[in-house]
């Protein structure tokens, strides 16, 4: 599990504490998967932004959607949020 | 319930509450408290709330102990230094602070499932006199052990105290049963009227898109709070829908007080009140609705949240229905809710387009006021959803 993975995971915990997320279908909607409202996943995505310090843009929503696009997504700006 | 009396007492957290547990106190004998202050957390069928208290003073005794249930208006706490008499509380046999028995909780004996054979037997007579008497026979314990119920175990078992809540419930359990009983009063005693009205939001939206665009995300703000504000401004122009029925009559709120239903993650609800919602900035709103909807799910809410609430909105929208009827919370006479938004054919200066659009409704109390209020109050909604620079 690579670092993003790890705090998308912690992220989704903080929200979905009771969610088993070795469960969770990586292609899934995350919203619909975990029941997510809509200021459970802009917890989610304050919780991510705060662990990796991404700021995932409202019209960018659509490229956070599933666990496996989440982490691709993260990855990709981890390194250069952080420098 | 006036709490100048220097005695501070299990306060009512809501319309259905009756009893309450003290889960920790968070104040000690010789601290001064001042009104508004937490001193305690208490648990009730819904949530863990911190409880607030209502007047200045100095802690002199806390009368219940942690992990005693009591009932709504019970001592827990006397204050000194006020110029509150000693009344009642001192009334009552002197009693060591605490460590003593607090009030039992009211509980009959109960046969225990373990030790007790798989029913006694029952005499006749015992049984004729359980029917006149009302007694249930399953909770008659046999004076001798190992003999039939006689006549005189059920006389004995007829004046004894009911059994109070005879098994634990846990808290799902607890909460199904308060909402229950809640939700079965309002349909009982509200004659409730609804309508509906649906509104466009092509430029509310886009108002708040260009809000949020570039901002950090914990800045952003959800059409959940546009929502939320545009009831709470229509609530303070209208303020016939905006407080409580109450002993044949309508009591207007003092202010508004915007209870939000929030479901909690894995079932039930609670309505706790943003205070003075009408005169919150929309950030500011919006914050607060995160604060709450957060330390409903997984932390603790205050005692004047659970009470409040003059007006309540639900949005349901998340969940992808178009729309929501809702029941009232009593005593209060209105519920405002809100559907998905949805993309729709929409007809408007001679053409048609298609628009983003959210079904506002409207669940009311017919003793308060009449459709015509309420069809004033929606339309009222949409003036102030249409101009979001004002929210």
């Amino acid at each position: 599990m690579n670092d993003a993975e790890a705090e998308v995971r912690k992220a989704l915990s903080s929200v979905a504490p009771e969610a088993d997320l070795d469960a969770l279908p990586r292609d899934a909607d995350l919203q619909e998967e975990l029941d997510l409202d809509s200021m459970d996943f802009l917890n989610f995505l304050i919780a991510l932004a705060e662990l990796t310090g991404v700021h995932v843009p409202e019209s960018e929503y659509a490229q956070v959607r599933t666990l496996d696009a989440c982490v691709a997504y993260i990855a990709a700006r981890m390194g250069a949020a952080t420098e | 319930m006036p709490e100048t009396d220097g005695v501070f007492r299990m306060p009512s957290l809501g319309a259905d509450m009756d009893r309450g547990t003290v889960l920790e106190w968070l104040v000690k004998p010789g601290d001064t408290v001042h009104r508004g202050d937490l001193v305690a957390v208490v648990k009730t069928d819904k949530a863990d709330i911190e409880v607030e208290i209502f007047q200045d003073g100095v802690i002199d005794e806390l009368l219940v102990p942690v992990g005693d249930e009591v009932e709504v208006g019970t001592p827990l706490a006397r204050l000194a230094g006020s110029a509150a008499p000693r009344v009642e509380v001192a009334a009552e046999p002197a009693r060591a602070p605490v460590q003593a028995p607090a009030p039992a909780p009211v509980r009959a004996p109960v046969p225990s499932s373990e030790s007790a054979p798989a029913r006694a037997a029952v005499s006749p007579y015992a049984r004729r006199r359980a029917a006149e008497l009302g007694v249930d026979l399953a909770f008659v314990i046999p004076a001798q052990p190992g003999h039939p119920i006689s006549a005189a175990d059920v006389e004995r078992a007829a004046v004894a105290p009911a059994p109070a809540r005879a098994e634990p419930v846990d808290q799902a359990t607890a909460m199904r049963r308060s909402i229950a009983k809640l939700m079965a009063r309002s349909k009982r005693e509200i004659p409730h009227y609804y309508l509906e009205h649906d509104i466009a939001l092509s430029h509310t939206l886009a108002w708040l898109a260009a809000r949020n665009e570039d901002t950090t995300v914990e800045a952003r703000v959800l059409p959940a709070a546009l929502f939320a504000k545009a009831v709470a401004l229509a609530a303070r122009d209208m303020p016939v829908l905006n407080g409580f029925w109450q002993d044949g009559g309508f009591v207007p709120g003092g202010g508004v007080h915007l209870g939000v239903a929030i479901a909690l993650r894995g079932g039930g609800l609670v309505a706790p009140a943003i205070r003075d919602a009408d005169q919150l900035p929309l950030d500011e709103l919006m914050g607060r609705l995160r604060d709450l909807t957060t330390r409903a799910r997984s932390g603790r809410l205050r005692g004047s949240e659970m009470t409040d609430a003059t007006i309540t909105v639900t949005n349901l929208g998340d969940q992808g229905v178009d729309r929501v009827f809702g029941v009232i919370y009593p005593p209060q006479v209105a519920l405002v809710g809100f559907g998905k938004v949805v993309e729709r054919v929409w007809a408007e200066n001679d053409a048609f387009g298609v628009r983003p659009v959210v079904a506002a409704t409207l669940a009311a109390d017919h003793r308060a006021t009449d459709g015509h209020i309420g069809a004033r109050f929606l339309a009222l909604v949409e003036r102030c959803l249409h101009s979001p620079e004002e929210l």
